[in-house]
């Protein structure tokens, strides 16, 4: 079966959905996505969707999936691209993707989970340091 | 299916807006035939009228149905484990919206988009 591919760049994966997104080729998507993030210990994701022309309900719950598990995973994901006229219409339609990190390119992408990864591991220093003051 | 739809909405001369708000209402009910539906078909027509022009898409399928219409245009209603906005969403997407059902007798929706 044909299948996208997941592209490795340091901490970061990247993936770019070509213009036939069918539901199996999403649902496998998730799989691979979900395998590769433990396997090479990913910290972020990026989705480019920009060759996309349309996004349904479907696909909407595949993505914000997608978002879940990665969280779930200590892992982020990004969702770069999306044109307007999508933006437009799955608000139309009510799929909300509360939850999905966005930005408009894949350097704005790639800035934000930079970032994301970077202030999560400060946190890290920070509360071990707290901790280790309280005792 | 869903290319099919896309050419005959850039012939009519659509907005990329309008365009995108036709595929994708394509595909939720399409998607719907299929899932729920057991199968079906769909048609495509361009209607002219002397002051407008538009684009009609027409699902029909021999499935089993929907008993209470009024609920399954609920948003987020699902009888399986979708998110229940195809039918609303595309209510909303669409200019017209018609919904034909019986219990055991089919189901057909006919949606139209105008220029
Ligand atoms: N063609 C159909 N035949 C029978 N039932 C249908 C059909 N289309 C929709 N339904 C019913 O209406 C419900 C709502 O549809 P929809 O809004 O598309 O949500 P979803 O497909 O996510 O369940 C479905 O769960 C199903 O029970
Ligand atoms: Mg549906």
């Amino acid at each position: 079966m044909e299948r996208i591919p997941i592209l490795k760049f340091g901490d970061i994966l990247l993936v770019t959905i070509q213009v036939d997104f069918h539901d199996r080729i999403a649902l496998a998507l998730q799989e691979d996505l979900t395998e590769k993030i433990v396997n090479l210990s990913a910290k972020g994701v990026l989705i480019d969707i920009s060759a996309l022309e349309m996004v349904d309900s479907f696909m909407g719950r595949v993505l914000g999936n997608i978002a879940k598990t990665s969280r779930l995973l200590d892992c982020y994901a990004v969702l770069v691209g999306m044109q307007p006229a999508i933006a437009i219409t799955i608000t139309e339609l009510g799929v909300t993707l509360t939850g999905i990190h966005t930005a408009l390119t894949a350097e704005a992408g790639i800035d934000l989970l930079n970032d994301m990864i970077k202030s999560k591991s400060n946190g890290k220093v920070h509360a071990k340091r707290q901790v280790a003051k309280w005792r | 299916m869903r290319s099919a739809v896309k050419m005959h909405a850039e012939d009519i001369g659509f907005s990329k807006l309008n365009q995108t708000k036709i595929v994708t209402t394509a595909s939720e009910l399409g998607r719907n035939v299929l899932e729920h539906g057991n199968g079906g078909r769909v048609m495509i027509e361009h209607i002219k009228e002397l002051d407008r022009s538009g684009l009609r898409m027409i699902f029909q399928d021999e499935g089993p149905g929907i008993d209470n219409v009024e609920k399954a245009l609920v948003d987020g209603y699902t009888s399986k484990c979708g998110l229940g906005l195809g039918l609303s969403g595309s209510k909303r997407l669409m200019d017209d919206f018609e919904l034909v059902s019986q219990p055991n007798n089919g189901t057909t929706i006919t949606v139209t988009k105008w220029t």
